[in-house]
């Protein structure tokens, strides 16, 4: 490795821990706004949203695999299963399509 | 205990995901020992694949930092977010250290988690993904295909799956939480399949579906007071 590559990693692990670290070093008071404390609630289901659709669709490399493996996710997500069911049970669906695929 | 546990999910979707990162670095030139190093030292996907094609390319250190910057912004909302729900035993040198690890992962389940997390938790949720994702950088660039392609398709969707088993529960709950899920979701295929838009970064697609989304919930769906913490239980 040379001593150019090195100085890139370090900037880039620096600017993305610098991105991470800051703020959660900053804020130490609890956040008084109603509307920033609504806006910071629904954060988190805004990023998994947009993270989810549509690229669970790609993610097996065959969109009838990913729609199997979606579907068996969301039905075990609704009945309230836990993140590594839910997970596995999505990649044995997509897994076990993929097989039935290969079989026709 | 609990972090350990929650963070197996999260370490198995990235064991696949940094597998592929490790073959696209050693082909994209890179040494196994600086793919690894890389995975260590950053723990992201889409700030790590454009971080190696700057490289692979020899493009300036600004590039990079601007790079990484707009790519791992979200991060930044990530932090804040999170910042409201820790306990007390997370005095400044755990913020510091603990830091490192928000991931988008991380930060789905830490924050999905019922009220304040302590500073053992997050160690914990951190420890699993972080050992996956530095093993499967190892595996992916030293060995290149270990696994059967079908095998490693397969596990591509395991962290969706665990996505949607963190959102699915409280958008059947509650319904500002539906509409701000589907609308993000909206807005994300927008950038994927308008042709316009289509050239923005998936970094900067994150970071405009999350404040519009989040900022349209906070308008029109306005929680109670104390419903905030409790209300995120996965």
């Amino acid at each position: 490795m040379t001593a150019d590559t090195l100085i890139y990693i370090a900037v880039m692990a620096g600017v993305t821990y610098a991105v991470r670290m800051l703020p959660f070093v900053i804020f130490r008071k609890k956040i008084e706004s109603k509307f920033v404390k609504n806006f910071l609630y629904y954060v988190p289901y805004a990023v998994l949203g947009a993270m989810t659709i549509p690229a669970v669709f790609y993610s097996t490399g065959n969109i009838i695999s990913a729609v199997a493996g979606f579907a068996a996710a969301v039905i075990l997500a609704f009945r309230n299963k836990s993140l590594l069911t839910v997970a596995i049970a999505a990649c044995g669906a997509a897994f076990a399509a993929d097989m039935i695929m290969s079989l026709i | 205990m609990d972090g350990l546990r929650d963070g197996i999910p999260i370490g198995l979707g990235y064991l696949s995901v940094s597998f592929g990162f490790g073959i696209m670095a050693v082909s994209e030139g890179l040494s196994v020992f600086a793919a690894v190093l890389i995975s260590m030292t950053n723990l992201t996907s889409a700030g790590q694949v454009a971080g190696i094609g700057i490289i692979a390319a020899g493009g300036t250190l600004i590039e990079m930092m601007l790079a990484q910057l707009i790519i791992n912004m979200r991060y930044s909302l990530m932090s804040i977010s999170l910042s409201q729900k820790l306990d007390s035993s997370f005095t400044t040198p755990h913020r510091f250290l603990a830091s490192f690890g928000i991931t988008d992962e991380i930060f789905a389940v830490a924050s999905g988690k019922n009220g304040e997390i302590s500073n053992r938790y997050m160690y914990g949720l951190i420890t699993v993904p972080f050992i996956g994702w530095t093993t499967g950088t190892l595996l992916g660039a030293a060995a290149g295909e270990i696994l059967p392609a079908s095998v490693k398709a397969a596990l591509g969707i395991a962290i969706y799956g665990m996505f949607l088993a963190i959102f699915i529960p409280p958008a059947r709950k509650a319904v500002g939480v539906l509409v701000v899920v589907a609308f993000s979701a909206g807005l994300s295929c927008c950038f994927e399949y308008i042709p316009v838009f289509s050239g923005v970064s998936g970094g900067f697609v994150i970071i405009i579906c999350a404040l519009a989304a989040s900022a349209l919930g906070a308008f029109f769906f306005p929680v109670k007071d104390g419903e905030e913490a409790e209300s995120s239980d996965g």
